[in-house]
């Protein structure tokens, strides 16, 4: 028997392996198969390399297998909060889950977010969720001449409110939440955590005008404390402890 | 180039309360959800490890317990948080599933009359008990306690 050196693998190569995406699809006008509106599932079958996140299986469904998939992402990075959908049954952005990390050996299956009309295939209308995050009035309000120079802020006052602050909208939180997917008043969990940002900012005076809104019937006391907005958010935001320092703020009076 | 018209938003926000009803909800479950579990767990404790168990319960254990005013008061006070906490649990739940204002009314009058019926009838129970009624079986009562009443 001859030794035979195996070949070394290529430097830098990159291993690949087979995957089978499973998409919920919709088309509000139709095709051959499949009635306008008609929910219907369908499996792609990729080779997908081991750095792939889910939003490359997309791109390659898109781009190289069937070009009417459709689905929102602008910066593929993690950052804006386009590209929110329901990974495995969990809300996850598409930009910042490995394929690797989701058990490649069985299908993945991939869903618009839930509690939000699907205007087709992974796009929801965002609208009612927007809506939400207006009424809470997410600027800053003052009173009093604009001064000159900014607004200084301690270190701690700013610590105060810091979680909250790295909201980017993606809406997983709230089309986590099971109140929000029955009950279609509930202002949802990422409107609570953009009034918190500003509720608790110590340059802000609208606190007040923002807890009168939160202590409305929609508002934080639908909260039940499910969690599934905190282990939804792609930023690891505390939600729900957020939620509960606004119920807290409007039950001691005291911000 | 011109700046988009504003339009309304198309989703509104339909009755907006203005009072404090949601929060002090929220409120009354909390302390009440405490006090039921110690209420309800020390009532388990009693009726079920205590002494024989779970064998021990018949007419005569009952009537021998609300001899004592702790007692009436403890299952009183059980009766009617469980009954208003339940209820007011419900409440939640048709106020998210039920979609047409014409089901949620009809559900929570359903809810509100229930609720007021087992409360005034344990209540009722609870106050107008009799331990020793006339002509029964001495053998299903009480024997210690109605003889100390002078009813047998």
């Amino acid at each position: 028997m001859t030794a035979t050196a195996e070949a070394p693998a290529e430097i830098g190569a990159v291993e690949t392996f087979e995957v089978t995406l499973r998409v919920k699809r919709q088309n509000p006008e139709g095709n051959d198969a499949h009635g306008p509106g008609e929910e219907y599932w369908e499996e792609f079958q990729l080779t997908c390399l081991a750095t792939d996140r889910v939003l490359d299986a997309l791109h390659q469904i898109k781009w190289n297998v069937d070009g009417t998939l459709n689905f929102r992402r602008s910066c593929a990075h993690g950052v804006c909060g386009s590209d929110a959908m329901r990974i495995n049954a969990k809300n996850r952005l598409a930009c910042s889950t490995l394929l690797k990390d989701l058990n490649p050996a069985r299908p993945i299956t991939v869903e618009p977010i839930a509690g939000l009309p699907v205007l087709k295939d992974l796009i929801v209308d965002m609208e009612p969720f927007f809506a939400s995050y207006r009424e809470i009035m997410p600027f800053l309000m003052t009173t009093g001449p604009t001064p000159e120079r900014e607004r200084l802020q301690s270190p701690e006052d700013r610590e105060r409110f810091d979680d909250t602050t790295k909201c980017i909208l993606c809406a997983a939180c709230t089309t986590a939440c099971p109140v929000f997917w029955t009950d279609g008043q509930y202002f949802g969990p990422q409107a609570i955590v953009g009034a918190h940002r500003f509720i608790f900012d110590s340059r802000d005076e609208g606190q007040w005008e923002r807890l009168e809104i939160l202590n409305d019937r929609a508002g934080v006391w639908k909260c039940r404390t499910a969690f599934n907005c905190t282990e939804a958010c792609p930023r690891g935001i505390e939600v729900t402890k957020a939620i509960s320092e606004v119920k807290h703020a409007l039950n001691t009076g005291e911000v | 180039m011109q700046a988009p018209e504003l339009k309304a938003p198309a989703f509104v926000r339909s009755g907006r309360s203005r009072t404090q009803v949601e929060r002090w909800s929220w409120i009354f479950m909390r302390a009440s959800g405490v006090i039921l579990i110690v209420l309800i767990f020390t009532h388990l404790f009693i009726n079920l490890l205590t002494g024989d168990g779970v064998n021990q319960i018949d007419f005569a254990f009952v009537a021998g317990k609300w001899a004592s005013p702790l007692w009436k008061v403890w299952d009183l006070t059980m009766l009617v948080l469980a009954m208003i906490h339940g209820g007011n649990g419900m409440r939640l739940l048709i106020n998210d599933y039920a979609r047409t204002t014409w089901l949620r009314k009809t559900l929570k009058v359903a809810l509100a009359t229930s609720v007021t019926l087992i409360i005034v009838l344990g209540s009722l129970v609870i106050f107008t008990f009799d331990p020793c009624p006339e002509g029964t079986d001495p053998a299903l009562l009480n024997i210690e306690l109605c003889e100390d009443l002078g009813r047998l």
